[in-house]
């Protein structure tokens, strides 16, 4: 009686016990790789030595809109024509020296082809996003601190802290913000920052078929951005504003602004 | 949400030039068009009720008291359009709580608190202290009730309180000078700073400012004086008005010559932005500009106050002269608060295009809660005058 007492114990434990095994797994497997995440996050926020930038080469950008599609679609902005944290630039500088920009819709897809007759002497264009100035004016004038200089040099803005006055937009020479008419918030390029510091590069540089845009951190002794730092002769974006822009341009021509 | 995309469609379709895609919404509206409009009537109203007890000019005592109370009243009122214009107004206390303190915004809240509780509430509350005590006294049931908490259970008339409610006027009345000053500059600096504008970024922005607010603060309390008494069946002071309406000629003109000093100094300077400068002043600010600011808001007024002023004409032609230019430098100067924060988002930063700005009429950001916002003051400043008549009565005994 008592040893079939004890078999049925064990029985039962045993039973809770491979129940539990599942179980555990189940739960490890919730749990696992939420712990991972977690871990994975903390070394990427760990910014030490990290200092992003990015280049952008003129010459090899064909106006395809690839990266302003891949930015709306990665980054959940909207798709109306007036919100944009990258967008793409055509000029066209005519012989009498009169110069036409545009930007359709962005540039989101592609630009019309050019007149006919007209006497176009340079055309090129020129991608343009958030310049995560190294002296950023809109973190200067943010009543709240809800926009800031992350560790590496982002730039971010913290939508549930935001109180959506626009100073920011206002105090931006490069009209890279605009206001989330969803959140009220405002909103702008963070070079992808879910994506950079998981060790990916920012969804317009990932899609880029001529490698127009290269993203990398500042200081790393090899790399594409160094080289193209070490090859060309750079300029940034109205640099008589003192906002050391950390978005370098190559073969930028004295017509953009 | 849809309204407003249809909205930006059509400013879409007007603009001129090449705007940067972002731009195509213009982001501070009516609303913050009116915030240093009656930040400035503030200001200005302070700045003339200190002449009186600072330099002693006699001759605006019957406005003096009139004067902080219409300041008190728009004080009120001053922070309302930017509470409404935020995208989350009920985040609007983390200015308070956790202040970015390089944010020239952030200071906001400390300078109206400054100067609301430290200046004019103080200054009103020394200047009545004695006579609410008496319309206590003289006062029966609700009324001895407001009385009592408004003189904060003050009952000494003795002359020695007296007295050194005179010297606390005084006393917070110079600290009031550079606050009056220092609010209102500010303001001029939250857009002169910016330098990503070149239609702003100026270190004149601050001074002109200054003076504009003082420009409309004098002429709003002449307008205020000159109605009251027509209300109350009293003949203005004609002394009184003669004063107003020098001090508002000298000022205007030095305004005037202040924003010359800018305008000649863009010219001449000649920058980068120049060209998309002059194609906005031509074009889509000339009725605001040219016609309504300087033209009907600045030389017909100092025409007109120079006229009335300094000519033998008798004193009812006088008074209706200073009315109407009191009543025009006010449009002028909200027009100069216009083609500051509207003009400065009509032309792009790629200083290649210009956009458009489209009023709307509903919603919290239209036209009617603009009107509102305006005619809010005066009912404050009615009920205010009911409870602490301003009026030059010889003071209960």
């Amino acid at each position: 009686m008592d040893n079939s007492e004890d078999n049925a114990v064990r029985r039962r434990e045993f039973l809770e016990r491979l129940a539990a095994v599942p179980c555990s797994m189940l739960v490890l497997g919730v749990i696992g790789p939420l712990e991972v995440a977690a871990e994975g996050g903390d070394e990427a926020t760990d910014s030490e030595g990290r200092y992003y930038g990015m280049g952008v080469q003129i010459d090899r950008c064909i106006g395809c809109g690839l990266c302003v599609q891949a930015c709306k679609n990665e980054n959940d902005v909207p798709r109306d024509p007036y919100y944009f944290r990258t967008w793409v630039e055509r000029y066209r500088i005519h012989a009498d020296d009169e110069v036409v920009v545009d930007s359709p819709n962005g540039g989101i897809e592609g630009f019309p082809p050019e007149e006919e007759g007209k006497d176009v002497i340079r055309s090129f264009f020129v991608p343009k996003l958030c310049n995560h100035c190294d002296n950023p004016p809109c973190v200067q004038v943010c009543p709240v601190g809800a926009t800031f200089k992350s560790e590496d040099g982002v730039i971010l803005v913290d939508k549930d802290y935001c109180i959506g006055c626009r100073y920011c937009i206002q105090a931006c020479p490069y009209g890279a913000r605009y206001l989330d008419p969803r959140t009220k918030t405002a909103d702008k390029c963070t070079f992808c920052y879910h994506r950079i510091t998981q060790g990916l590069a920012p969804a317009c540089v990932e899609v880029c078929p001529t490698q127009a845009r290269v993203f990398g951190e500042l200081g790393a002794k090899s790399s594409p951005l160094r080289r193209i730092r070490r090859m060309n002769k750079l300029q940034v974006l109205k640099p008589y504003l003192n906002t050391a822009p950390k978005v370098f341009y190559t073969e930028l021509d004295g017509e953009v602004r | 949400m849809n309204d407003h995309l249809e909205h930006l469609g059509s400013a879409l379709d007007k603009v001129s030039g090449y705007i940067y895609p972002n731009e195509v919404e213009l982001h501070w509206g009516l609303l913050v068009v009116i915030y240093p409009y009656v930040t400035g009537l503030v200001a200005g109203a302070f700045i003339l009720a200190s002449l009186e007890k600072v330099f002693r000019v006699k001759a605006v005592e019957p406005t003096y008291r009139l004067a902080l109370l219409t300041a008190l009243a728009f004080l009120f009122v001053a922070p309302l359009p930017l509470q409404l214009h935020l995208g989350h107004p009920e985040r609007s206390f983390e200015i308070f709580l956790t202040p970015h303190f390089k944010s020239a915004m952030a200071m906001f809240g400390f300078v109206y608190v400054w100067y609301l509780m430290v200046v004019l509430l103080l200054e009103i509350w020394f200047e009545y202290r004695a006579d609410m005590i008496r319309w206590k006294q003289e006062a029966r049931g609700l009324k001895k009730l407001v009385y009592w908490i408004l003189a904060l259970g003050s009952t000494n008339l003795s002359p020695r309180a007296i007295e050194f409610d005179r010297k606390a006027v005084h006393v917070i009345t110079l600290i009031g000078i550079p606050s009056a000053f220092l609010l209102h500059g500010y303001v001029g600096f939250i857009f002169g700073s910016v330098k990503a504008n070149p239609w702003w970024s100026s270190v004149l922005m601050p001074i002109v400012f200054l003076f504009s607010a003082i420009v409309s603060g004098i002429a709003l309390v002449l307008l205020i004086y000159y109605v009251t008494s027509m209300i109350r069946r009293k003949a203005p002071d004609m002394a009184c008005l003669n004063q107003l309406a020098s001090f508002l000629f000298y000022v205007l003109l030095i305004d005037f010559t202040l924003e010359l000093l800018d305008f000649i100094h863009r010219l001449y300077e000649s920058e980068e932005s120049i060209g998309i400068l002059r194609e906005l002043i031509y074009g889509r600010l000339f009725l605001s500009l040219t016609i309504v600011q300087i033209l009907l808001g600045t030389i017909v007024p100092i025409v007109m106050l120079a006229v009335f002023r300094y000519s033998r004409l008798p004193d009812e032609m006088k008074r209706l002269g200073y009315f109407v230019a009191a009543a025009l430098v006010q449009v002028g100067i909200f027009s100069t608060r216009w083609n500051v924060v509207i003009g400065g988002q009509l032309f792009s930063k790629s200083l290649r295009g210009l956009t458009v700005y489209k009023l709307e009429i509903g919603g919290v950001e239209g036209l009617f809660t603009a009107m509102a916002l305006l005619v809010l003051p005066f009912v404050i400043l009615y009920v205010l005058v009911k409870l602490l008549p301003p009026w030059g009565e010889p003071k209960a005994s």
